[in-house]
């Protein structure tokens, strides 16, 4: 089976970190993995997608992902300036980065929307600064509790391999944000 | 040891296994962090090697020129504009017979500025007498390093490793990087007698005079039609040792083929999976990919598409004013095949710039070649906005 995937974010968040810490996590499952961005100029606060393919089989699509599976999106502000869920196939799940209560984004009820909020989870551990937290470890915690793509202790291998600094916060990180994700939710 | 790695990162680890003595490099995206990977490879410890930094790409090929003179094993890398920079010195590594290895991930020319990838930047070196391998995946890459030291060094050429940039250079993928103790049985230190020697002077590149030059240009096409031979033995000897090999051109799914695709590049991987799907609701399709670019495997090509009704052959690069680059290269190498065997050829140019080939424009291409009633022979644009 293959599960596409789209992330959106804005340059240094570490939108691209955080396609690779999925794609790191499912690898040492087993998986085949493939992960880029879309190929801007990299400048800060540029926005930025973000594609991870995981699948049993090899994978040899090399195009963008135009039907995600499911979507990330961790800056919010990105919901108003684009059509973020374009393509975002049917019972597809969105994960957002917020302290607001998903509802408040209307998305389409076709689709699962969860929230999770990963710059507060950053903040605690701090990663990045206050006015820039990295929230991408936070993010990936969260998304594999909602998806089960990846198993936490996979989750936390990733951010060892693939986080060059502050290890141990940034496995914290991923910590906190899975189990902020209540399992009543998933049902 | 299997790891996830960018393109990029698949270039340095291979050249890391190469054990490359010389780097100079100068940074352009989407070239950059090959060089910044191989930095901190040498400043970690992992390489032996001395890491020239210089002011141009010009002078990043004139380093490892003088280096590969003196004996050394050297790389370096670039994109585009910083290739063209080179353009001279290209030339002059290839009429010294020196096997340099430089990575070039293809990105497309400007202006308009652009970072993204087509061909044009390495088709142009074309002519130059450096061998081209284009590569599909990290894998290859990884695996390509190593083969072109091995196989430009037996017959004194340098050679030129080509990957699509971002669909390549910048994509995560998983990459089984060789063994340090296999990749030094696959790949000797390199030893040269006509080297720079301080001890026993000799003069290099001195004046060649109308007696001698052409026999010069003889000597050096002979050894780029050797390489033929010489890299389908190493990339088989590679397959004895780690389990992995290419070709120089691979048909894929070709058996009785009614129309087949020629690719390079990313765009044979993607391509693949729109094969499957036809082959799976009974079209007899193929591919041919094309990994060796120069020296051009005519034989080899000639074989793959003999009697097949129908090729349509994707170039992601347009030499303006003709056309399509490999479709040129596949029309010279089958124009006097018996005529009943020769194929009917369709050139299509698509993904300039880095435009996303999906499996729908390749799809599109495809269903052209298969019914090619209003396809024009020579040259298609696909997905033109004008």
């Amino acid at each position: 089976m293959l599960t596409e995937l789209r992330f959106h974010s804005r340059g240094g968040q570490g939108g691209v970190v955080a396609g690779k810490l999925l794609a790191v996590a499912c690898f040492l499952e087993g998986k085949d993995v493939q992960t880029f961005p879309t190929f801007g100029v990299e400048r800060r606060g540029a926005p930025v997608m973000t594609f991870v393919r995981i699948s049993d089989h090899k994978i040899r699509l090399r195009n963008q992902v135009y039907e995600p599976d499911h979507i990330v999106i961790l800056d919010p502000s990105l919901i108003a300036h684009f059509d973020v869920t374009q393509g975002l196939k049917e019972g597809g799940i969105i994960l957002v980065n917020t302290e607001k209560d998903v509802a408040e984004f209307n998305f389409p009820d076709t689709f699962r929307p969860f929230a999770i909020n990963a710059t507060h989870i950053a903040v605690v551990n701090k990663l990045g600064s206050l006015a820039q937290p990295i929230v991408n470890t936070a993010i990936i915690g969260a998304l594999a509790k909602i998806t089960g793509l990846a198993s936490l202790d996979s989750v936390v291998e990733a951010v060892k391999e693939t986080v060059p600094i502050k290890i141990e916060a940034n496995a914290q990180a991923a910590i906190d944000a899975y189990n902020a994700i209540p399992d009543a939710a998933l049902i | 040891m299997k790891k996830v790695l960018t393109g990029n990162q698949a270039v340095s680890w291979g050249v890391m296994r190469a054990r490359a003595q010389v780097i100079a490099a100068y940074p352009i995206t989407p070239q950059t962090t090959i060089i910044e990977e191989l930095a901190s490879l040498v400043s970690d410890g992992k390489l032996d090697a001395h890491f020239i930094k210089v002011e141009s790409e010009h002078s990043a090929l004139a380093a490892c020129i003088g280096a590969q003179q003196a004996g050394a094993r050297t790389f370096t890398a670039t994109s585009a504009q910083g290739l063209a920079l080179m353009h001279e010195l290209i030339h002059w590594a290839a009429l010294a017979r020196l096997p340099i290895v430089m990575a070039d991930v293809n990105r497309a020319m400007a202006p308009g500025w652009t970072i993204w990838t087509d061909q044009n930047d390495s088709l142009s070196q074309r002519d130059t007498g450096w061998l081209q391998f284009y590569c599909e995946s990290n894998q290859e890459v990884t695996d390509s390093v190593l083969q072109a030291y091995r196989i430009g060094e037996q017959i004194s050429l340098p050679v030129m490793i080509v990957l699509d940039a971002f669909f390549l250079s910048h994509t995560a993928e998983a990459v089984d990087i060789p063994e340090p103790a296999e990749a030094d049985a696959y790949l000797p230190p390199w030893k040269s007698d006509l080297i720079v020697d301080v001890d026993n002077p000799r003069a290099f590149s001195g004046m060649t005079g109308v007696d001698v030059y052409q026999e010069f240009r003889y000597l050096q096409h002979e050894a780029m039609l050797e390489g033929i031979k010489v890299a389908a033995t190493a990339d088989k000897e590679f397959g004895e040792i780690f389990g992995r090999s290419y070709g120089l051109i691979e048909p894929y799914r070709c058996e009785d083929a009614e129309a087949i695709l020629v690719t390079s590049g990313t765009i044979t991987s993607t391509s693949r999976d729109v094969i499957d799907a036809y082959r799976d609701r009974g079209e007899a399709v193929g591919l041919l990919k094309i990994r060796m670019f120069r020296p051009f495997p005519i034989d080899l090509v000639r074989e793959a598409l003999r009697g097949v009704p129908n090729v349509g052959i994707i170039d992601r690069n347009i030499c303006p004013g003709f056309g399509g680059i490999f479709a040129q290269e596949i029309k010279a190498s089958l124009y006097d095949m018996e005529a009943q065997f020769r194929p009917n050829l369709y050139g299509f140019i698509a993904g300039l710039g880095g435009r996303d080939v999906t499996p729908k424009t390749i799809e599109g291409i495809l269903e052209k070649t298969l019914h090619p009633e209003k396809t024009d022979h020579h040259l298609n644009w696909v997905d033109l906005k004008v």
